[in-house]
């Protein structure tokens, strides 16, 4: 088991490390997905299987490819994204030394070392999860669904360009309005007055 | 033998990867995306080691939530980048001051 995690975590960090720093988008969208692996990897060895399966199914098969299609299918200038690139590298080593150190004066403790992992009662991870997801936890799991309902709703919505059956109006058309495409003067004669001739 | 901590160190070190891509890629919007990733993976590490180490399937509950919440906002942040592209022909962060704030 020290193998493995030492491996998965080898190449999980330098992975990572590749994302922030590789000139193409390209190139860090697919180191995100070898770290999103390796991390699956370090999810079996904690006996969370199923949400193993689900990071690489959901997120390697599904969500990388959607950041792997619009790097692609947008036109980047990458030397300009670069400029200034190692500018706040020194701020940015500050903060994360502080923040290190912080962490592993943390993590450090007695009590997070002498912890035994305790044994699942003898059915499967994914029968577990089931079986509590969907009786103590089903109200966020129906909130959940209602999350993901807006956000298909709000990523068609922002993409979609007018569509030739759409009868929406649009208000900036309406705000630059003036008034002579409204309002027609016509000059005319006023009418012969007949009825008071009449009398 | 691997205890807790070296799981926790390992989500330390992730997290700060995601800090430090914060800081160095602060003008493209996409790699931005992707060190928020980053640090969200950090965070469900965390919630899996402790899940495992304390004999509670809570915390895997809240990994799955927090993969269905990253996967919508992974998705709305790429069609923003899209319209923030289709108007400006560039995701530079420098080119986005049409509001003058």
């Amino acid at each position: 088991m020290e193998v493995l995690f030492y491996f998965f975590s080898l190449i999980l960090i330098f992975s990572a490390l590749k994302v922030i720093t590789s000139r193409n988008p390209v190139l860090s969208a697919l180191f995100l997905v070898l770290s999103f692996f390796s991390a699956g990897g370090i999810w079996l060895l904690l006996k969370a299987e199923f949400l193993a399966i689900a990071l690489v199914l959901v997120y390697v098969g599904a969500v990388m490819v959607l950041f792997l299609f619009v790097v692609m299918m947008l036109d980047i200038n990458i030397d300009r994204l670069k400029e200034g690139f190692w500018d706040y590298m020194p701020v940015a080593s500050i903060v994360a030394v502080i923040m290190l150190i912080e962490m592993i004066l943390v993590l450090n403790h007695s009590y997070f070392k002498d912890m035994t992992p305790k044994d699942s009662v003898g059915i499967s991870n994914t029968e577990a999860l089931g079986q509590v997801l969907y009786t103590d936890y089903v109200f966020p799991f129906e909130i959940a669904s209602i999350i993901l309902l807006v956000a298909i709703v709000a990523a068609i919505l922002l993409t979609l360009r007018g569509m030739k059956t759409h009868k929406g109006i649009n208000p900036a058309d309406q705000i630059k309005v003036q008034r002579n495409q409204r309002i027609k003067m016509v000059k005319m004669k006023s009418q012969d007055p007949i009825r008071r001739k009449k009398r | 033998m691997i205890t807790l901590t070296h799981f926790l160190i390992l989500a330390a070190l992730l997290f700060l990867i995601g800090v430090v891509g914060i800081f160095l890629n602060r003008k493209n919007i996409i790699t931005l995306l992707m060190a928020i990733e980053l640090m969200l993976l950090a965070v469900n590490i965390n919630f899996i080691a402790f899940s495992h180490y304390l004999g509670d399937l809570a915390g895997q509950v809240f990994v799955f939530f927090i993969l269905t919440v990253a996967a919508a906002e992974s998705a709305i942040g790429l069609a923003i980048i899209i319209v923030v592209f289709r108007n400006n022909q560039s995701i530079n962060v420098d080119d986005l001051n049409r509001l003058k704030g």
